[in-house]
């Protein structure tokens, strides 16, 4: 097989595995909703339990709905490998011949179009609950949009070393948030700094390099903790 | 043809490889790790009571911080050693998934109990000092932060190799997460540092460490030399532990076993 041959197939398996993962879970639309209904019902209970002072909602704005993000992720992410890895297709998709780092990036690449781009559209209703001020909104939407990447990425390795436990949900939340405080102190800072009409591109340009590592090294962690995870 | 016959009559060649090699046996490691452990603890205690005596009898109280500032001699060493510890971690993890040695494997999971008790020891001795220093047992300080997000990763690798039943399944997965966490950590310490300079707490630092008197700083090296000590015999130790849990059904634990009962 000549080197061209081989790309094709690679990016056709690339695309045919994240057609089938949205596909999939587009069957499951009700499932779909959970990690978003979550997202709500988290970020409400702040006001209730915190009092619906207009001036303190806005300060905490920015931490309560990332935070809130940070655990719906953490609650969607079982789903990432886990009927797959059930079910044995992991490891047809290990004899496949296909390198698992790139159906690791499709399954990361599926799992952050159903459950972290929903939070990314819920935020400016989120925002609005919170009181966020209208100039950062906008910042407060990029750092999810470039945040929750991150978040699917590292997250699929924790993913990927719990999965072969029964019940792994509550082990991965102790694996990923200690590894997301870097992510959590920048978003906020940035959304933080718009909200003081301070100087934020900096705090975006981190983000995003944070999102640039972590696309080029969590896939290839992912794939060993998946192997070592079927061994 | 020849190079190879010539290696192989010649094994003593290279003596260390030759070491790392029989290191790698259980029963020589068992046997060998075996003499040095009583040494360890040994120079251990020696040493500790000497830096202890010279950090809390003999060193002249603080002008600024009065007595309180020997809580030092324990937090500073403790707090170096989680350090240290995890990024012994790593590389050992990183050599147990590489080179798929046993003991390396068992060694690094043994040091993670350790490091995390030492960080444990670290934010303990923190918060008390803290207490008179700062007026509170607990501040949003860099330090205590990024020391209190160390521990968190301890619990993770600790947590995640107990989870896993197959003892080898458990520790590959866990040496995973420790070398993930390894990447992690410079990053996660200076966001840390810098988001505590962003939001303008109450940080009064410790370092006012190029000033400091030699008889302040001496006892201070001996406890850092002490610790390492501690860790080196308490790992051996556990490992020791380990490996006779692991290979309980194999001929050479039950020869062990059979010495020991006499």
């Amino acid at each position: 097989m000549n080197a061209e041959a081989v790309n094709g197939s690679l990016s056709r398996a690339f695309f045919a595995l994240l057609r089938r993962d949205l596909l999939l879970a587009f069957r499951r639309r009700t499932e779909l909703l959970f990690p978003v209904i979550f997202l709500l019902v988290v970020v409400s209970l702040f006001p209730l339990g915190i009092g619906p002072g207009p001036q303190l909602l806005a300060r905490i704005a920015p931490g309560v709905i990332w935070i809130a993000a940070l655990l719906a992720t953490v609650i969607s992410l079982d789903a990432l490998f886990r009927s797959d890895f059930e079910d044995g297709t992991m490891e047809q998709f290990v004899i496949s011949g296909h390198p698992l780092t790139l159906i690791a990036l499709a399954k990361i690449l599926a799992h952050w179009l159903v459950a972290g781009l929903p939070i990314v559209l819920m935020s400016p209703l989120l925002a609005l609950w919170m009181n966020l001020p209208t100039e950062s909104l906008g910042v407060m939407i990029l750092t999810l949009a470039i945040g929750t990447p991150i978040l699917s990425l590292i997250g699929s390795i924790g993913v990927g070393l719990t999965i072969s436990l029964k019940r792994g949900g509550q082990l991965l939340s102790l694996l990923v948030f200690p590894l997301y405080v870097p992510i959590l102190i920048i978003a906020t800072a940035a959304v933080m700094a718009a909200s003081d009409s301070l100087p934020y591109t900096q705090f975006l340009g981190l983000l995003t390099a944070g999102l640039i590592t972590s696309v080029t090294l969590a896939p290839f962690a992912a794939a060993a903790a998946l192997k070592i995870s079927l061994s | 043809m020849n190079v190879k016959t010539e290696k192989i009559s010649k094994p003593r060649k290279n003596a260390l490889v030759m070491f790392i090699h029989k290191m790698g046996s259980p029963p020589w490691f068992y046997n060998f790790t075996g003499k040095f452990i009583p040494w360890f603890w040994a120079i251990f205690i020696v040493l500790a009571a000497w830096g202890l005596y010279l950090g809390l009898v003999k060193a002249p109280a603080d002008y600024l911080q009065g007595e309180s500032f020997r809580i030092l001699y324990l937090h500073v060493p403790a707090a170096w050693m989680s350090l240290l510890i995890y990024s012994m971690m790593a590389v050992m993890s990183f050599i147990a998934l590489v080179w798929r040695i046993r003991i390396v494997e068992i060694l690094a999971m043994t040091s993670a109990p350790i490091g995390a008790a030492f960080t444990i020891v670290t934010l303990t001795a923190g918060s008390l000092w803290g207490r008179p220093t700062w007026g509170t047992y607990w501040v949003w300080d860099a330090r205590l932060t990024s020391e209190l997000v160390l521990l968190f990763l301890y619990l993770g690798v600790i947590g995640l190799y107990n989870s896993i039943d197959e003892p080898r399944k458990a520790a590959r997965a866990a040496c995973l997460l420790a070398m993930v966490g390894a990447v992690n950590l410079p990053i996660i310490h200076y966001s840390v540092k810098w988001w505590n300079t962003l939001h303008q707490g109450s940080s009064i630092s410790l370092t006012g460490g190029s000033s400091i008197d030699p008889s302040m700083l001496w006892p201070l090296l001996i406890m850092a030399v002490a610790t390492k000590f501690y860790y080196g015999a308490n790992l051996l130790t556990r490992a020791r532990v380990k490996l006779l849990e692991q290979d309980i059904r194999k001929a050479w634990v039950r020869e062990v076993l059979k010495e020991k009962n006499g």
